[in-house]
């Protein structure tokens, strides 16, 4: 077994579900973390990847990388997987992830299965399917188990180790893919959507005024999320839609707010813990999945219920 | 300039969807089969950049490729009643239980066939949610990529897009070929006209089998496939739990379910 995890970051920060993939890949034995970016993110990084108990960090470094799509991380990693041996490597389900996965394993001739919510010491992954009413395991037959694993999966554990960061630098082909412009998503002070354990979301109910629900997404510390009818609308923005072709959010709790729970969004939120609905239509399918739910207007509710909250909590 | 657009039957997003227990595959039987909805924004652009560049008057068409049983052809015809030209389909009884290596490896034969200047993907298929292909054709072809695009120019042999991800929104640009995925807030894709429809029985689909592609029934399929599922369980349905109506006080009532819950 030569497990790798590929380590998610922002110039060296690494991500959250950097450490829950360390912990997980921690499960078959020895793990090596890998981090693709621009020189000096290896070192950066090093502290925080030896948090999580990781027995080698191997730091592949371009200056040119971040100027370019997934192709090039993807040729680094491929090359070194091959040359070291890999027989899993572990990486998160983001969009961009995903990408990089399926380039790997092409690049590799190697099996690949997405959006697992875990992962054993013998690499079998775990799914959970059609919005949460199946859970599958399955299993990479054919050369290295190539597996991206959702944000959120597991409770990082953290366990201390002292590895130096490899450097390397092999030669990178460019692609002739070109980035004129880059507008960075405004982050906010809010979690990210995938990360956080509270997900606050409105729909079409809203009528476009998201500041209630924005207001009990601040007092909880939560993220924020919307249904397609509220991002069709602009309203807000695609990155935050939750559903079948938006996000997987499994927090645990999440709040729908003016939403009607149609099939295709209960598909992203419906393994969440706990599950919270206001609704003015007391045969509103989302009824059918909620833990809690309250018959009424989302203008009266949630402000009530938002300086409740504030006042007990003082 | 010839647009080739990758699509898939899939089963309808708004029914309930199951695994069959022998196969371990989706059921595909009992449920109704559509084109995936997310394929539709990519033959509603492919139709778009052909009307933005002269119409079909200046040489431009647009074929459909797809990989799947013969019923597919069903979803291709719909494809081709929004407006593409013609539709190539591989069908063989040795594709079936094909993973996303094996999909892409046929997908790459096809194109390499009629080689094009654009291929237009989905982000994803709605039943499978792997959202690998794209990426697994560039590398397969060794062609540019352009995913997740939130608007597509083309001009001359230049295509740009809008790429938009969490991370922002990236402007870029590529030479043709290139494989380009888009987003469902791309368009508004067409509903076919009765005319539309009617043309679409005429237009031509081809069936390829695997040995038309030079590829072995040991490639693909379940014989060949990169993955296996070992075994799944349903899970039981969520229950609906307590419910409220508000008279006034409905915003405490969550606020003390919350804190009972010790959620908040
Ligand atoms: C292929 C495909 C993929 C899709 N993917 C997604 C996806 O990823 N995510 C997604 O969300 N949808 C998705 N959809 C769309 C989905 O089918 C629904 O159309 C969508 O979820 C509806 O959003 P909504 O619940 O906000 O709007 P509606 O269904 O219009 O519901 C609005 C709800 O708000 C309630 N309401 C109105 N005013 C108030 C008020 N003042 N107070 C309280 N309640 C109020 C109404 O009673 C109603 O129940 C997809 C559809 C397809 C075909």
């Amino acid at each position: 077994m030569s497990t790798f995890v590929f380590i998610d970051h922002i110039d060296g920060a690494i991500t959250k579900t950097a450490g829950e993939l360390l912990t997980i890949a921690r499960r078959a034995g020895e793990v090596t973390a890998v981090l693709v970016g621009t020189p000096g993110d290896g070192t950066k990084a090093a502290a925080a990847i030896n948090s999580f108990g990781a027995n080698k960090i191997i730091a592949i470094e371009d200056s040119a990388i971040n100027d370019h799509p997934s192709a090039l991380v993807a040729q680094g990693l491929a090359d070194l997987l091959l040359e070291k041996g890999a027989t899993t490597l572990l990486i998160p389900s983001t969009a961009r992830g995903k990408e990089i996965a399926a380039r790997v394993a092409v690049r590799t001739n190697s099996g690949i299965i997405t959006d697992a919510v875990d992962v054993t010491a013998d690499s079998i992954a775990t799914q959970s399917i059609f919005g949460g009413s199946a859970v599958v395991h399955s299993k990479v037959s054919k050369g290295i188990a190539i597996i991206t694993v959702r944000p959120n999966s597991v409770e990082p554990e953290s366990k201390p180790s002292t590895c130096d960061v490899e450097v390397v630098s092999p030669k990178l082909t460019p692609t002739k893919v070109l980035i004129s412009n880059r507008e960075p998503a405004k982050r906010g002070g809010r979690p990210e959507l995938t990360e956080a354990s509270i997900v606050v979301s409105g729909g079409r109910g809203t009528n476009g005024d998201f500041a209630p629900v924005e207001a009990l997404a601040d007092l909880l510390g939560a993220a924020v999320g919307a249904s397609r009818a509220a991002t069709d609308a602009g309203w807000y923005p695609h990155s935050h839609q939750v559903g079948q072709t938006g996000k997987t959010v499994s927090p645990s709790l999440y709040i729908a707010c003016g939403i009607s729970g149609a099939i295709q969004h209960r598909a992203g939120m419906q393994t969440s813990k706990v599950i919270v609905a206001i609704n003015k239509d007391p045969e509103a399918p989302i009824f059918e999945v909620t833990d809690f739910g309250v018959v009424g207007d989302l203008f009266a509710v949630l402000p009530q219920a938002t300086s409740a909250i504030a006042a007990r909590k003082g | 300039m010839k647009i080739a657009v990758c699509v898939k039957q899939v089963p309808d997003s708004w029914a309930e969807k199951k695994l069959n227990a022998s196969t371990k595959l989706i059921d595909r039987e009992s449920v109704d089969a559509v084109l995936n909805d997310l394929d539709e924004y990519a033959v509603e652009s492919a139709l778009q950049i052909v009307e933005a560049n002269g119409g079909a008057e200046a040489g431009h068409t647009v074929t459909l490729i797809s990989m799947g049983p013969e019923r597919a052809t069903e979803a291709l015809r719909k494809g081709l009643s929004m407006g593409a030209d013609d539709a190539v389909l591989v069908s063989d009884v040795a594709l079936a239980g094909s993973d996303a290596l094996a999909t892409s490896l046929i997908l790459a034969k096809v194109i390499q066939r009629i080689n094009p200047d654009l291929i237009l993907c989905g982000t994803e298929s709605t039943d499978a949610r792997m959202s690998v292909i794209p990426s697994m054709l560039s590398e397969r072809l060794e062609l540019p990529q352009l995913s997740f695009a939130g608007e597509v120019n083309v001009s001359a042999d230049q295509v740009s897009i809008k790429r938009v991800t969490d991370e922002g929104v990236d402007s870029m640009n590529s030479p043709m070929p290139v494989i380009v995925s888009v987003i469902e807030k791309i368009n508004e894709p067409r509903y076919p006209s009765f005319k539309g429809i009617m043309a679409a029985k005429k237009k031509k689909i081809e069936v390829l089998s695997l040995v038309d592609l030079g590829v072995s029934a040991a490639e693909v399929g379940g014989a060949g496939a990169w993955s296996l599922v070992n075994d799944f369980n349903e899970q039981a349905a969520r229950s609906a739990g307590v419910k409220v109506t508000d008279e006034g006080a409905g915003g405490t009532a969550l606020s003390e379910f919350l804190a009972e819950k010790r959620l908040a």
